[in-house]
């Protein structure tokens, strides 16, 4: 977080030297102006995670009467622990251990259905001549205009209507309606020289065989950078596990988070240092999934503009 | 160019199905359920309904309760959307200038892109804390007594905060991308024609980042007015009362809390048709954008 690197002045040595550095100085005082301003944005962007994660290794006591802390507390391993394992809830049936693995099924299942359900379509879209490939385009891109939230209501009533509430399924599939995967696809099929086709043509492959023995190679480092952004997108979802799993053995960790919450309005003294204990559980495996997936990661969400 | 093309009677059909199947259960069905119950008013005790036209909508346009909520959506989204696009934008500027240290500025940046908008409303939640938040006691230094769940504006405040801090990696990570695909040989003549860094980045970089502002606009307002849902509501902790709240919200809570279905249905369908004159916008802008490049 400090500014190690931070450059400085070009030292004068001799007069010779200083009229030789002259018109560099501007330009260092541009990248010390740089740093500075990277310096603080990491302070206001990491500060508050640092603060949250070294509060949660102190007793909730301590919280309680000093405040947000800024040390290590030496109660980091009780915390979680006790956040990972002990049950806890209205009905005590459910652990930290069991969200975490809910919230993986949630985001590995968004990711991978969404995947399997748009290069589908996409490649119907792309390589197909229909009568309808631009109808059913035009009913894909309308999903793009009504996020899941202005129809929440009504979806909760569809679901619970064909009894798909507190499933994974019905937290899931609900989810992969939106067409963003789909566009992604198109663009990227439409990327790929026609040579392709052609060739694999006159050597005799049919659609299928197309699609898995030149397609899906082709398309391996997209696939992954939208596995990467679906699942984080997965992982983190709110409102819809909110309204879809009032059992406790379905709560994912970020819908764990407003139970917590709802706990925390009710106590004398709230424990605060499970709760953050909680958030950092809640966020720390999609940050690192991008983190250790940077460069694929950017090159996928870039490409969502063009 | 035309690609070159599969011709089979059956097979698209068929590798469309999935995608289809899913749009038409979980998006139109709910579409059309919420434009049909807007013109309806469901007894929740009873379940009858009654048609009743557009009462719903001009009940819920001409409630003082709707237009508050309106107005602070308008100023949250546009503080949100503006706040996020110049700090992404002034730090994307400084890290594509420094040599030192970008890929550890960048990392570091990013990583609250990952958060969860409700995780990043909790840790708000702890900061702006009257007990234990040290922002309270920072604002006391200037003699702001902020007050979280208390005061109108306050709460507000809290909430633009949050949501502008979840959304700047956001615009950072694009608006760097698309500093570093500027060629090299625009920025060098550009330095040899103006030895002011100030104005070039006005006059060069800025209009080459156009399109890029444009596009994270339109993403920051569709953020500000929906996805910041789960950040409200760990700060409003389920008990609006006086607390600010954004339109989504209030669908939210006018059906689940409130059992007025008409009258959510009708708040669903007024932000249906804003999301779709936003994306007319969209494309407006995207026609005419004009590439420097």
């Amino acid at each position: 977080m400090a500014i190690a690197d931070t450059d400085r002045l070009p030292p004068a040595t001799s007069d010779k030297a200083k009229t030789k550095t002259k018109p560099q100085k501007p330009r260092s005082n541009i990248r010390l102006y740089d740093h500075i301003v990277l310096a603080i944005g990491v302070f206001i962007m990491m500060g508050p995670l640092v603060v949250a994660f070294l509060t949660s290794t102190h007793d909730y006591v301590t919280i309680h009467r000093e405040g947000m802390q800024i040390t290590w507390g030496g109660n980091f391993l009780e915390t979680y622990k006790n956040v990972l394992y002990q049950k806890g809830g209205f009905t005590g049936e459910v652990t930290g251990l069991l969200m975490t693995q809910n919230s993986l099924i949630l985001g590995i299942g968004f990711a991978v259905g969404k995947i399997v359900v748009s290069m589908l379509a996409a490649y119907a879209i792309v390589y197909f001549r229909f009568p309808f490939a631009t109808l059913s385009f035009w009913i894909i891109f309308t999903t793009l205009l009504l996020p899941l939230e202005v129809r929440i209501l009504p979806s909760y009533e569809v679901v619970q209507q064909l009894g798909m509430l507190n499933s994974y399924s019905g937290l899931i599939i609900p989810l992969i309606a939106s067409a963003t995967g789909t566009f992604f696809f198109r663009q990227f099929f439409k990327s790929i020289p026609n040579e392709m086709i052609e060739a694999a043509r006159i050597d005799g492959a049919g659609p299928v065989q197309f699609f898995w023995d030149i397609l899906v190679p082709l398309s391996k480092t997209m696939i992954a950078a939208i596995f990467i952004i679906m699942f984080v997108v997965g992982w983190n979802q709110y409102l819809w596990p909110t309204l879809m799993t009032t059992e406790e053995g379905y709560f994912t960790l970020v819908r764990g988070i407003r139970n917590i919450m709802q706990q925390m309005i009710g106590a004398d003294i709230p424990e605060y240092n499970e709760a953050l204990a909680m958030a950092v559980l809640a966020m720390l495996p999609p940050a690192l999934v991008i983190m250790i997936f940077q460069r694929m990661f950017i090159k996928g969400l870039v490409e969502q503009e063009k | 160019m035309e690609k070159a093309q599969f011709q089979s009677r059956w097979m698209p059909y068929l590798l469309l199905a999935p995608q289809m199947v899913i749009i038409a259960i979980f998006f139109i069905w709910p579409a059309a359920e919420a434009i049909r119950a807007s013109f309806f008013l469901e007894d929740p005790f009873f379940g009858n309904s009654t048609f009743v036209g557009l009462q719903n909508y001009t009940d819920a346009l001409s409630a003082s309760d709707y237009k508050r909520t309106a107005w602070f959506t308008v100023v949250f989204t546009v503080l949100v959307s503006l706040l996020s696009l110049a700090l992404g934008m002034m730090l994307a500027v400084s890290a594509d200038r420094v040599l030192r240290g970008q890929s550890t500025y960048k990392t570091l940046l990013m990583w609250v892109y990952a958060i969860a908008p409700p995780v990043a409303g909790l840790i708000g939640v702890m900061l702006f804390d009257q007990h234990i938040g040290p922002l309270v006691d920072f604002a006391a230094m200037f003699g702001w007594h902020l007050q979280i769940g208390v005061d109108y504006w306050d709460t507000g405040f809290a909430m633009i905060v949050v949501s502008t801090w979840k959304q700047v990696p956001y615009c950072f990570i694009f608006f760097l991308s698309g500093l570093q695909s500027i060629p090299t040989s625009v920025k060098e003549a550009s330095a040899i024609d103006c030895q002011s860094e100030t104005r070039r980045f006005w006059t060069i970089t800025f209009p080459l980042l156009a399109p890029t502002t444009f596009f994270l606009l339109i993403l920051n307002i569709t953020y500000a007015m929906f996805e910041t849902f789960g950040t409200i509501d760990q700060i409003v902790k389920d008990q609006p009362g006086n607390s600010p709240v954004t339109l989504v919200y209030k669908v939210f809570r006018d059906g689940f809390r409130g059992n007025d279905i008409g009258g959510s249905s009708a708040q669903s369908v007024i932000l249906m048709i804003f999301v779709l004159l936003l994306t007319i916008v969209q494309f407006r802008l995207i026609e005419r954008r004009i590439h420097y490049t």
